[in-house]
């Protein structure tokens, strides 16, 4: 006969150990909550390039200015950026050459060679002071002080449009997220349900020596929330990986723009086996308490 | 609330059936019209052949099935009427001893003798020595840290026991306890039931060892056929 082990502990789990450490189980929530992590990475960064993309557009307005007839262009654009200057909220305006004007009107004209027979409006391009910028209201009145003829273009619809995308993204984002939590509560109930059923008999002997169902079931809530606990560590490292991964690349490259990913939003990141097994413990109590229910 | 955790009041009867009848879903009655008392204290046996219902009457005690009809009275409440969130209070002052024993393989000897005093919500520490005592009692003092799988089906058996008496029940209900021992153990394992009876316990054994009740000299409940009988019947 087999000699008893001496490795055996007293006051062992209830529950067998191996019953929430099925390896494709774990697998599943680690992979989810890895997925949940980028995800909230991601709408991280988005939310952070969406803020760069709109301060930096925030901070810049483009004039036109349309010389009168008694006016060179050039010395309408030069009054205009004197007018703009000296407006509240402006750092800096400055009138563009006639050259870089044509220069950017260039790529929809193609090359017709001769452009000076051409009516081509004078830019000024102003800096804004990105605490508390003029507004186009303000740049207005002080061109039109001047009685010069001009439009401001303080590209709001360009922000607006950027604003609705970021919205949409953060949307999308958190859609995602909800998504993959459904998943991993679902697939949480789904093992309880499994190990419940498959432990019927221990279900049963706990009963008849008078363990009360909440007991039982709370047996099943912890083994599952330590599981996803784990497993929610594991997405979350991997996750972590990748970030970093992507931070020390757009520290080598002109992505910071496009990726504006921080060191700080790994963080984000931390709570992720806390939600993970909060969850856990939560569908896998309520799964248990009813199927005991059932059961009994 | 009466929550069954309540003691006996003295010459309280600890069971009454009246009337008591049992079918499995649609099938004929197991229990048919049983009506017997037991007083705190008392020792019996159900006997009767297999298939007579003796399994049946004992888990209509230990609350692991609904009568069908009848009363069942236990502690002086009625069954029917006990909310189902004290049937666990009520179940801990049951012992049962299952005919398969119902251990649980996980555990060590020591835990699974134990099991009933952790539902409960004690200590290890205001157990130990008393399991210790208990598994010593029953022969087992060199199995504590043994599976159940490695475990012998004498051995298994007195560890059933054992979990079955470890809370002091009021009642203490065995399924063919010595069917799986040799007649010396058999009659140590009826020493350790008139033992636990004469500390206070009521107990009732069903068995088919005629043998064994012989010896005993206690009253015996007979079924034939689901009915309560004479014994020679």
């Amino acid at each position: 006969m087999a000699q008893p082990s001496s490795r055996l502990a007293r006051n062992a789990p209830l529950l067998p150990v191996s019953d929430a450490r099925d390896r494709g189980l774990v697998f599943v929530v680690a992979t989810l909550c890895f997925l949940a992590c980028l995800t909230t990475l991601a709408v991280l960064v988005a939310n952070r390039a969406t803020q760069g993309w709109t301060t930096q557009l925030q901070s810049q307005a483009t004039v036109v200015v349309r010389p009168r007839a008694n006016e060179t262009p050039d010395s309408a654009a030069a009054r205009a950026a004197e007018a703009l200057a000296s407006v509240s909220g402006v750092v800096e305006a400055r009138a563009l050459e006639k050259s870089q004007a044509e220069a950017l009107v260039a790529p929809w004209l193609g090359d017709i060679g001769d452009l000076d027979d051409l009516p081509i409006p004078r830019l000024v391009t102003v800096e804004l002071d990105p605490r508390s910028p003029a507004t186009s209201k303000d740049l207005n009145r002080a061109l039109k002080a001047q009685g010069l003829d001009a439009l401001v273009d303080d590209h709001s619809i360009w922000t607006k449009d950027i604003a609705r995308a970021a919205n949409l993204a953060r949307g999308f984002g958190i859609g995602i997220f909800v998504l993959i939590i459904s998943a991993a509560g679902a697939v949480i109930a789904f093992a309880t349900r499994a190990g419940l059923r498959s432990r019927r008999d221990l279900v049963e002997v706990l009963h008849l020596v008078g363990a009360q169902d909440i007991y039982i079931a709370r047996l099943f809530q912890e083994r599952f929330a330590q599981m996803a606990g784990w497993a929610g560590s594991l997405g979350a490292i991997g996750a972590a990986v990748i970030g970093a991964a992507l931070r020390l690349t757009i520290d080598r490259s002109d992505l910071a723009l496009t990726l504006p990913i921080a060191w700080g939003d790994l963080l984000a990141l931390l709570p992720c086996p806390l939600i993970a097994a909060l969850i856990a413990a939560v569908v896998a109590r309520l799964t248990a308490e009813t199927l005991i229910a059932e059961i009994t | 609330m009466a929550t069954g955790l309540e003691s006996i009041a003295e010459n309280e009867e600890v069971l009454r059936f009246d009337d008591v009848s049992l079918r499995y879903g649609r099938n004929a009655e197991t229990l048919k019209d049983l009506s017997f008392a037991l007083q705190p204290g008392s020792f019996h046996f159900v006997t009767g052949a297999s298939g007579a219902g003796k399994s049946s009457l004992l888990k209509l005690i230990y609350l692991g099935a609904k009568p069908s009809k009848g009363l069942i009275q236990l502690f002086g409440r009625d069954v029917s009427s006990i909310a189902p969130k004290h049937l666990p209070m009520l179940r801990r002052r049951i012992g049962v001893v299952f005919q398969d024993f119902r251990l649980l393989d996980h555990l060590s000897a020591f835990d699974n003798a134990a099991l009933p005093l952790r539902i409960a919500g004690r200590k290890p520490d205001t157990y130990r020595e008393d399991v210790a005592e208990l598994l010593a009692w029953v022969g087992l003092r060199d199995r504590e840290n043994a599976l159940p799988s490695t475990l012998a089906g004498g051995e298994k058996q007195r560890l059933a026991i054992a979990r079955a008496v470890v809370g002091r029940p009021d009642i203490l209900l065995a399924d063919e306890p010595t069917g799986n021992v040799d007649p010396e153990m058999s009659l140590k394992l009826l020493r350790l039931f008139v033992e636990m009876n004469r500390m206070g316990t009521t107990v009732l054994i069903a068995t088919h060892d005629q043998d064994l009740v012989a010896r005993s000299g206690k009253p015996v409940l007979h079924l034939v056929e689901g009915r309560l009988a004479p014994r020679d019947s």
